[in-house]
């Protein structure tokens, strides 16, 4: 509802981000405890077990769970310190409406009134213009229970297609491309597979501090003797080890992947057996790479045409081998393309359905592969269903105990939802876990689609930058608030147990859904006793899709540290890994070769924008910041964003590090501190991306999308980079001694 | 000098450290170090590369921070664990604080002590890893079982440096490719370099 209600300063100064430092109740509070409860993470995809310690029904500490065997007691700085988001002075305790004359531009009110001029309004919108003008945003930093019920609730309860999540931000490159080559949209393999591999290829993901615990499985595969292959524009902390480092220009992977293609055809370093018994199409993808010469793979990508080939020759001529690969690939306007090209090299080499060997995505968020699952995608229902398909769509509506018909078909993806609100044709929306301000490309776009919406209405624990444009919010929970389960990066589903009871008035997220739902006069289709119960019509839903959880059940889920679906039936294993014995999840049991030629990125470099940049993450915080931002020991690690640059780049700018660069796209332009450094690539700059208004890398990035998962071109824009006003002293604690000590000597 | 305490040893392979400072962050969580945190991380030159240092305490056989306290407040376990000082002794002068030949010692004007890692003694003494080696992503630091480490990891540990003429055995092990090349030599060359030299092969493409 248009402009903010008060100026943002007043925003920041009465809901933050405000930091806390220590545990409630000071550093002994978790001397002698209540209860340590045993869970997982709220974090990234790797989703390791914590013991988290409560007090006085509060967390006050963490101790590690050295039995969960993903990470046997491994954590980030961000899973040491994740226990400081509770007791947070930022918390929301009570529902707020906008009101521009209370402090903070919001005023606390009663869940009868927010509910009820939630629901007034969404009747109001969809009556005046149609079911479809409100749409629902939600996020895979939740349980796959609360996604499920956020898929049903919008199909159902509010009637709209216009449903998706921020996973689309996240992993749908992976997913599309997996369904199409493989058949089935889940990793391959489970994490212990990896130590297994005598090659360890990461393309694009920065794994050191985005999926911190998986160096671990890396390293014991090296322990055995395995080789490392790196492709990066950055010499990532990981990629420093590497045997062979592949600095490859921003939106050249899918001519990489096809020039080592090329490579293991020439040289024949390929599994013919494999290729003719277990995959189609072979031909394609051969006829597309007949050209991708090393040497024009080496001017391409712009990296030595001698390492390509020892990376070719590693991946080839290894037994076994695993490549893994993230947002780096995924993040582009070829994002599925991309990950086909790295599927093809794993196809031609026979690296699938035994141990050691898989491509493999790294999901970033925290549910990111289960959430997917359950149907809070806008083309997929429950079970990784296909919502066009008429079959999967008559299974449901038995589920729902619906007709058919009352399922709404495909809506919009999550940046097309944010398009069509800002081109005035969506009106309203109600969001959970997710802050596009921060995290959607073209920042200003953002800014001004959430300013047109005629009701707003976010569940958060937090006032997020989103947020702030709100009309009303709803205080949810956080992670360690309620119960439920999720599912890692591996496919393994796990139990998140609730550690303390939501603050103040919040409530949990599922009962204000459930609440909505009643009031919209559709409460028939959402009567859950408990969260358990949301998993046992869930775990129906999914039977008989890809992925399928019927098996589970909560108590074997916990007895057995998780369970890797599918699971189709009471008693079943689960599936640690997948197409064991080349057996692929299409009808005919064949994986296809996609044919990938190469194209280029939506925007390239030229002479008005000639410095490529491209974005990411740090180790310290998670995604849009909501939660890391607030947590004083995680900012002083890295508290401010900074343009990464080659010394080269800096030298002909006049730039040294600390003095402040004026970085410019055609979206819009921000000014941060240089940091000078021989890791990144010449031609190319970095900015994290976790941070909001001025310092947002979002303000830069472009809106430009995948054809077919139609994530957002993040990781590639055409920039200008220009010597700025003023220097500053650049914080990193972890620069305190030794170079300050060398050069004040 | 003994390398173990309940018979698990302390290791660090600098080179698998991604400097994610989990170790610092968990280090003040520690039951003993009520939210200071003693270790140290350090980049080694960020400009150039993006190695960094995490620095236990080396718990040395023959503590220079203990023979330089003028206030006899450093004590040594009998394992071998070197603690952090005494309250009632220390009088905060942070001569340990400028002798340790590792940079290890913290002085802390609150509560006016030396404190120091003392490898996690409330854990380590009852058998559990120090917090540390407990959440270390990369196992950049280890703890546990020598056989252990020979059947999983590779490597040889080296339990000597050497500043200058000081030769000094420590408690605490480095990971070096080689062990016959002797003690490390800390003031020593860098070691020969591969690709690092040229990361994007600027000199070839």
């Amino acid at each position: 509802m248009a402009e903010l209600p008060v100026t943002e300063e007043e925003l920041i100064a009465k809901y933050g981000p405000h930091l806390n430092e220590a545990p409630p109740g000071g550093w002994n509070a978790g001397l002698e405890i209540d209860r340590e409860v045993k869970t997982h993470c709220c974090f990234c995809g790797q989703q390791c077990g914590i013991k988290l310690k409560v007090k006085d029904e509060q967390v006050v500490g963490f101790e590690p769970w050295y039995e969960f065997p993903f990470n046997q007691g491994k954590l980030c700085p961000k899973g040491v310190k994740r226990y400081l988001q509770g007791a947070h002075p930022d918390r929301l305790l009570d529902p707020l409406e906008r009101d521009p004359s209370s402090e903070g531009g919001f005023r606390p009110t009663t869940w009868d009134a927010a509910l009820d001029r939630t629901v007034s309004e969404i009747k109001r919108i969809q009556g005046t213009y149609g079911k479809d003008a409100f749409a629902v945003l939600s996020g895979v930093s939740i349980t796959n229970e609360k996604s499920y019920l956020m898929g049903k609730f919008a199909r159902l309860g509010l009637q709209t297609a216009n449903l998706d999540y921020n996973g689309r931000l996240c992993m749908v490159s992976a997913g599309a491309a997996n369904k199409r080559a493989l058949g089935m949209d889940r990793a391959p393999n489970p994490w212990s597979d990896i130590p297994l591999a005598d090659v360890v290829f990461v393309a694009g993901s920065n794994v050191a501090e985005c999926s911190p615990i998986t160096t671990s499985y890396i390293w014991r595969a090296r322990d055995r003797g395995a080789k490392l292959i790196v492709a990066d524009p950055r010499v990532t902390p990981l990629a420093r080890t590497a045997d062979v480092f592949l600095g490859l220009k921003p939106g050249t992977d899918s001519a990489l992947m096809g020039t080592i293609l090329h490579i293991l055809i020439v040289n024949d370093w390929l599994d013919h057996d494999f290729i003719a018994n277990h995959t189609v199409d072979f031909e394609q993808a051969a006829e597309a790479v007949k050209n991708y010469t090393p040497e024009w793979g080496s001017q391409v990508c712009g990296v030595p045409k001698d390492r390509i080939i020892e990376a070719a020759r590693l991946w080839g001529t290894s037994a076994t081998g695993m490549l893994l690969h993230a947002r780096g690939i995924e993040h582009h306007s070829k994002g599925v393309e991309n990950v086909l090209s790295c599927i093809n090299l794993g196809l031609a080499t026979g690296k699938y359905g035994k141990p050691g060997s898989g491509v493999s995505t790294i999901t970033g968020q925290g549910n990111g592969q289960g959430g997917r699952e359950q149907g809070h995608k806008c083309d997929q229902l429950p079970g990784n269903r296909d919502i066009s398909n008429p079959e999967h769509r008559a299974y449901i509506a038995s589920v729902w105990g619906c007709d058919e018909s009352e399922i709404p078909h495909k809506g919009l993806s999550a940046q097309e939802i944010v398009n069509a609100i800002h081109d005035g044709e969506i009106k309203g929306l109600l969001s959970i876990c997710f802050n596009p301000l921060v995290s959607l490309p073209d920042t200003k776009h953002t800014a001004e689609a959430l300013a047109k919406l005629e009701f707003y209405v976010p569940i958060d624990f937090f006032l997020s930058e989103s947020a702030q444009y709100a009309d009303v919010v709803l205080a949810g929970t956080l992670q360690e608030e309620d119960e439920g389960t999720t599912t890692s990066v591996e496919g393994r589903c796990i139990k998140i147990n609730q550690a303390v009871r939501p603050p103040g008035n919040a409530r949990k997220d599922w009962e204000i859904i459930l609440d909505i739902a009643r009031r919209m006069g559709r409460g028939r289709y959402f009567e859950f006793e408990d969260t358990e119960d949301i998993f046992n019509e869930m775990k129906v839903a999914s039977h008989g899709g890809t992925a399928d959880y019927f098996g589970m059940t909560w108590d074997r889920i916990e007895d057995e540290f998780g369970i890797f679906w599918p699971c189709p039936e009471e008693g079943h294993p689960g599936t640690p890994r997948l197409y064991e014995g080349g057996q692929f999840a299409h009808p005919d049991g064949k994986a296809r070769f996609v044919g990938v030629p190469y194209r280029e990125a939506a925007e390239v470099v030229d002479d008005e924008y000639p410095i490529w940049l491209t974005t990411g993450r740090v180790v310290s915080q998670y995604l849009s910041g909501t939660q890391t931002r607030r947590i004083g020991p995680l900012v002083e690690q890295y508290p401010e964003p900074l343009c990464e640059m080659h010394p080269r780049l800096a030298e002909q700018l006049g730039v040294t590090s600390g003095d402040i660069v004026e970085v410019s796209s055609r979206r819009g332009s921000m000014s941060l501190p240089a940091r000078v450094v021989e890791s990144i690539r010449p031609d190319t700059v970095f900015i994290p991306y976790h941070w909001a208004g001025t310092k947002a890398a979002n303000q830069l990035t472009n809106r430009a999308l995948d054809p077919v998962s139609k994530i957002p071109e993040y990781k590639v824009s055409a920039v200008r980079v220009a010597k700025g006003e003023g220097h500053t002293k650049i914080y990193d604690r972890r620069v305190t001694t030794l170079q300050e000590k060398g050069q004040s000597s | 000098m003994n390398h173990l305490i309940q018979g698990k040893m302390f290791v660090i392979d600098q080179s698998r450290c991604i400097g994610c400072e989990a170790c610092v962050q968990s280090c003040e969580e520690c039951g003993t170090h009520r939210g200071q945190s003693l270790i140290h991380l350090e980049f080694v030159d960020r400009g150039a590369s993006t190695q960094t240092a995490p620095m236990v305490c080396m718990h040395c056989e023959d503590p220079t921070c203990a023979n330089v306290c003028p206030a006899d407040a450093i004590k040594q376990n009998e394992d071998g664990v070197v603690q952090s000082a005494l309250k009632p002794r220390c009088i905060g002068c942070s001569n340990c604080v400028n002798a340790c030949p590792f940079g290890v010692p913290k002085y802390f004007a609150l509560p006016d002590q030396m404190m120091k890692c003392d490898m996690c003694y409330d854990r380590t003494s009852v058998g559990l890893a120090p917090m540390c080696a407990s959440v270390c992503p990369s196992q950049a630091l280890w703890f546990g079982a020598p056989e252990e480490f020979a059947e999983t990891r590779r490597g040889d540990l080296i339990h000597e440096y050497r500043f200058g003429n000081q030769l000094v055995p420590t408690k605490v092990a480095t990971v070096v490719d080689d062990r016959t090349f002797g003690p490390i030599d800390v003031m020593g060359e860098p070691g020969g370099q591969r690709w690092q030299d040229d990361p994007f092969g600027l000199e070839e493409v």
